[in-house]
C-alpha cells in the first residue's frame, strides 16, 4: 500500500456535462478526487456501509479498497486522528453524519484543526475536509436538523463552504479537498435528491459567491436549500415585475463580501435568506460590513431567518413554518422595494 | 564498538539529556522570576527519566505527541536549548518562532509533532499518525505522552479505543505524577493503577518505574517493537513526580509533608548517576563535571537566545493558511 503517498497526477482530463443528483455529484467528486489523490481517504460513522446514512459512497469502499474506513462513534477523537493523518501524508475526508454532532468535536474544530499549523509556526499543513450532513426539513427533529453553517465562522484558521446544487457540490468539495488547509464542507439533507447538470472535471475556486440569477430591483443573499427557495421567491417576484439578483454566498470563510456589496450597490436593497437563526450568523456578518461601507440604500436591509428564541420542532407542519419559505422570502422583498 | 560499550555511550548521552532537561527547566523558573518570560510553563523536574528513556526507544521515521508539560521530550528529541529559549521568549528563533510558547515546542524535523495545551487533545493526532503509517506501509510507529489527569477526558478513551480496534502501531505513555493539575489522583479518579485502563480495550498495560530510565527505555522499546511489527498499541503507566507545581503560579501546598522527599529520595538522575558509576562507565567526579558543563550551555544558550528578534504580528499571518 505504499503507493498511498504517491503525488497526484495532473487533472487534465476536459469537463464532461452529466446529469446526476445532488449525493451522485458528491460521490463524483469523492470518486475524482480519490481517484487523483492516493493520499485522499474517507473516514466517519458507517461510511462504508451500504454507501453510508446518506447514500453518498455508494461503489467507493470497492473502488478505493482499504480507503474508506468506517469509525467508531467519536466524533472529536476521530476528527483528531484526521489531523494526525493530515500531518503525516495522508488527505482525509471525515464525514459527520448530522452538523449537530459538531460540538462533539469541538475542541478538534475550533483548538486543533485551525491552529495546528499556526502555533508550529507554519510547520504543519492540515489538508483536512470535514463532510457534514446538515439542514431541516427531513422530519428528523430538534437536535438533527441544524445547518450549523455559521457556528464555527468567526475561527481563523478554518475554510468554511456550502453546497446549494449538484453542480456546485461538486466542484467545491474537489476544491476543498484539494485545499492545504482544514475546511468545512456543508451539505443539505433535503438536497441530495435533487437532480441538475455537472460539468464532471471542473473544480472550484475558493472564496468566491456565485449570481445565480441577475435582477436590478434587490439583492438576496443564500446558501444551501435557501438558494432554491430564494430562486422561487425571485420567480414569483418576477410575476409581478420585481426583478431580485439571487447570490449563492457558497464561501461562509472567506466570504465574498465584494460579490454580495458590488450587488447591492447596484439594487440597493438587500434580502438575506438564511437558515439559521440571524444572530451570529453569516447574514448579520453581511449587514455589519455592509453598514461599514457607503450603500446608497433604497431600503433597510432585511432577514428571513428561523424565527426568534423558537427551536426547530419535529412536528412537520411546524417544522416547515420554521424553516424560511419562497413565499416569506418574497414577502420580505415585498417590503423592501415598498409593494 | 561492543554492544556493552555502545550501551554504555548511549547511557552516558542519556545522563547528560536528563541533567540538560533539569538544568534547562531550573533556568526557565529563574527567567520567570527575572521577568524575561511572560504567560506560564509547566515543568517537569523530576520527569526526566520518561521523557528521555521513552524518547530513545524511537528510531528515524517515529513520530510522537506530547503536552504543554513537554520541554522534557522536546530537549530528549534534540531540540536545543537555545531554539527551547527563544520559544520561551518569543524570538523567531524559537523552534515554532515564538508563535506557539512554553506549551508548543514542535520540531517536525525531529518527529515532534506536536505539543498540545488541551489536555487529552494529542491523544488521537498520534493514532491519526500511526494509521498513516499503517495505510502507507511505512514500518513506524508513534508515541504519546499524557498525564494522569488525561486518562480521565473523552479523547483518552477515544483514541485507545480506535487503536485497539485498528491495530495501529502506536504507544500511549501515561506520565503519571500523582497530580491532575491540583488534584491528587485518588480525588479525581476511579482507578488507582491507571494501566489497568488498558484492560477493557484489549491491549497490555504495563506499569513502569519512571524513576529508572533503563527500565522506562526498556519497556517504551519492546512496546514499540511491538506496535511497528503490526502487534497492535499498549498503554505504559510510567510512575514519577513532578517536583513543581502544575503551573508557574502553583506552589503545591495541596502535598502531603514530606511527599516531595520521598520522591527526591528516589530522582532519576541520581538513580542513572549511581548505577553508571557502580558500573564504572561514569565516576563521580565526571559526573560532576558533565552537570557543570551543561549548566554553563544552558547559561549560554538562555544569553544567546535573548538576542535574538521577535516577527512582527503581521508576518505570523503566514502560518495561519498554507493556501
Amino acid at each position: 500500500m505504499s503507493t498511498l503517498t504517491e503525488p497526484a497526477p495532473a487533472d487534465d482530463a476536459a469537463p464532461v456535462a452529466v446529469e446526476l443528483t445532488y449525493r451522485e455529484a458528491i460521490n463524483a467528486a469523492l470518486e475524482d478526487e480519490m481517484a487523483a489523490d492516493p493520499a485522499v481517504v474517507l473516514l466517519g460513522e458507517d461510511v462504508n456501509a451500504d454507501g453510508g446514512v446518506f447514500k453518498t459512497n455508494i461503489g467507493l469502499p470497492e473502488k478505493f479498497p482499504g480507503r474508506v474506513l468506517p469509525t467508531p462513534i467519536c466524533e472529536n477523537g476521530f476528527m483528531g486522528v484526521a489531523l494526525g493523518m493530515s500531518i503525516t501524508g495522508m488527505r482525509p475526508v471525515v464525514e459527520i453524519m448530522f452538523a449537530d454532532f459538531l460540538p462533539t468535536a469541538g475542541d478538534a474544530i475550533i483548538n486543533q484543526l485551525p491552529k495546528y499549523r499556526y502555533m508550529s509556526g507554519g510547520q504543519f499543513t492540515v489538508p483536512v475536509t470535514v463532510r457534514i450532513s446538515s439542514g431541516g426539513g427531513a422530519g428528523f427533529g430538534t437536535q438533527h436538523s441544524a445547518t450549523a453553517e455559521s457556528w464555527f465562522m468567526a475561527q481563523p484558521g478554518m475554510r468554511i463552504v456550502t453546497a446549494s446544487s449538484p453542480q456546485s457540490a461538486y466542484e467545491l468539495l474537489r476544491a476543498a479537498i484539494r485545499n492545504n488547509d482544514p475546511v468545512l464542507f456543508y451539505e443539505h439533507k433535503v438536497l441530495y435528491t435533487r437532480k441538475g447538470p455537472v460539468e464532471r472535471g471542473t473544480i472550484s475556486d475558493v472564496g468566491t459567491a456565485r449570481v445565480v440569477r441577475e435582477g436590478t430591483d434587490l439583492t438576496i443573499v443564500a446558501t444551501l436549500l435557501m438558494v432554491e427557495r430564494a430562486l422561487a421567491a425571485a420567480e414569483a417576484l418576477a410575476a409581478d415585475g420585481i426583478s431580485a439578483e439571487v447570490i449563492d454566498l457558497r464561501w461562509i470563510r472567506p466570504l465574498d463580501h465584494a460579490t454580495v456589496e458590488a450587488s447591492v450597490r447596484k439594487t440597493g436593497r438587500l434580502v438575506i435568506a438564511e437558515e439559521q437563526w440571524h444572530e451570529g450568523g453569516w447574514g448579520a456578518t453581511i449587514i455589519s460590513k455592509l453598514a461599514q461601507t457607503r450603500i446608497p440604500w433604497k431600503a433597510s436591509p432585511s432577514a428571513v431567518s428561523l424565527p426568534h428564541d423558537l427551536l426547530i420542532p419535529y412536528s412537520p407542519p411546524l417544522e416547515a413554518e420554521m424553516l424560511p419559505s419562497a413565499d416569506r422570502i418574497a414577502a420580505a422583498a415585498r417590503t423592501a422595494v415598498g409593494r | 564498538m561492543t554492544d556493552t560499550a555502545a550501551g554504555a555511550d548511549r547511557r552516558v548521552g542519556w545522563y547528560h539529556q536528563m541533567w540538560t532537561i533539569r538544568l534547562f527547566e531550573e533556568k526557565v523558573q529563574e527567567l520567570f522570576m527575572g521577568g524575561l518570560i511572560q504567560g506560564t510553563t509547566h515543568l517537569c523536574q523530576g520527569q526526566e527519566a520518561v521523557s528521555v528513556g521513552a524518547i530513545a526507544a524511537m528510531t528515524k521515521g517515529d513520530v510522537q505527541t506530547n503536552t504543554y508539560r513537554g520541554h522534557g521530550e522536546a530537549l530528549a528529541l534534540g531540540m536545543t536549548p537555545e531554539t527551547g529559549f527563544a520559544e520561551l521568549m518569543g524570538r523567531a528563533t524559537g523552534g515554532s518562532k515564538g508563535v506557539g510558547g512554553s506549551m508548543h515546542f514542535i520540531d517536525t524535523s525531529l518527529g515532534n509533532i506536536g505539543a498540545n495545551a488541551i489536555v487529552g487533545a494529542g491523544l488521537p493526532i498520534a493514532v491519526g499518525a500511526a494509521l498513516s503509517f499503517k495505510l502507507q506501509g511505512k514500518p513506524f510507529g508513534a508515541l504519546t505522552f499524557f498525564g494522569d489527569g488525561a486518562t480521565n477526558i473523552g479523547t483518552f478513551h477515544e483514541a485507545l479505543n480506535m487503536a485497539a480496534v485498528w491495530k495501529t502501531p502506536v504507544v500511549f505513555i501515561i506520565v503519571n505524577n500523582l497530580y491532575g493539575e491540583y488534584s491528587p489522583q485518588m480525588t479525581t479518579t476511579s482507578t488507582v493503577d491507571l494501566a489497568r485502563r488498558a484492560d477493557p480495550h484489549g491491549m497490555p498495560g504495563i506499569i513502569v518505574d519512571g524513576q529508572d530510565v533503563d527500565e522506562v527505555n526498556k519497556v517504551v522499546s519492546e512496546a514499540l517493537e511491538r506496535a511497528r511489527a503490526g502487534g497492535g498499541p499498549s498503554l505504559l503507566e510510567m510512575k514519577t513526580y513532578r517536583y513543581r507545581g502544575h503551573s508557574r503560579t502553583d506552589p503545591a501546598k495541596y502535598r502531603a509533608p514530606g511527599e516531595l522527599d520521598r520522591w527526591k529520595e528516589r530522582d532519576p538522575i541520581t538513580i542513572l548517576g549511581a548505577k553508571l558509576a557502580a558500573e564504572g562507565i561514569l565516576s563521580t567526579e565526571q559526573q560532576q563535571a558533565a552537570q557543570a558543563q551543561v549548566q554553563a550551555d544552558i547559561d549560554a544558550a538562555a544569553e544567546r537566545a535573548a538576542t535574538a528578534p521577535t516577527l512582527s504580528l503581521e508576518e505570523t499571518r503566514q502560518y495561519v493558511y498554507a493556501d
